[in-house]
């Protein structure tokens, strides 16, 4: 697989920050950003919304479609079996993705005290757009 | 309209200026506006406008700037609300 074929999104978010809009907004807030998986994945603790949130952002990023009408909830941050994130795309955000290339995903969340933060790396298919000499 | 719009972004916005100094068309992503605070802006215009972003206005240049904010608003047919 050749550098052109991935793409990485980072981001960055506060804990506090997501503390405080669960305070102000409540469920509008929780149900606008993540899907009843993440809620329940979480148990809507702080920490790990704002990790699903950073990873969110990541993925947006790695899609590179920078100002794209996404649902945030439409990129979910699901677990696989064992317990390793996992990227579900739904609505818009699996047409762009789609629309990219992007076959495969892998994703990073951590948390630590005021900050949570995540690394998404976007796959593309290594044939999509690939000259046909470098097919052998 | 733009009065309560600045007094959400002093509300929810986080910015580095003082709301009430900003310009119609200054990029608030530069002056510090975040995704997540974004997000905040988003919830408190709907309540302040009694309005709902549909998910086509879900871009970051909606929320990029007062007009942009405005013409969101304006095509959701929201009015100021008496005081």
């Amino acid at each position: 697989m050749s550098i052109q074929h991935l793409a990485v999104g980072v981001d960055l978010v506060l804990v506090a920050d997501v503390a405080r809009s669960v305070e102000q907004f409540g469920d509008r807030y929780l149900d606008r950003v993540y899907t009843p998986a993440e809620r329940g994945d979480t148990a809507d603790s702080p920490s790990g919304l704002a990790a699903r949130f950073a990873a969110k952002e990541a993925v947006f990023k790695a899609i590179g479609a920078t100002d794209a009408a996404v649902a945030w909830s439409d990129i979910e941050i699901g677990r696989r079996p064992g317990g390793a994130p996992e990227v579900v795309l739904r609505a818009e955000a699996r047409r762009l993705a789609d629309e990219a290339g992007i076959g495969h995903w892998a994703v990073s969340m951590t948390h630590e005290g005021a900050m949570a933060a995540a690394v998404a790396v976007a796959c593309k298919d290594a044939r999509a757009g690939r000259p046909a000499e470098e097919e052998r | 309209m733009r009065d309560l719009i600045c007094s959400v972004l002093a509300d929810h916005a986080r910015l580095k200026s003082d709301a009430s100094e900003l310009g119609d068309e200054d990029d608030l992503y530069q002056l510090g506006l975040t995704s997540h605070a974004s997000v905040n802006v988003m919830l408190a215009l709907e309540e302040a406008f009694d309005v709902e972003f549909p998910n086509e206005l879900l871009r970051k240049s909606t929320f990029q700037s007062i007009a942009n904010m405005a013409a969101a608003l304006r095509e959701l047919g929201a009015e100021v609300p008496a005081r």
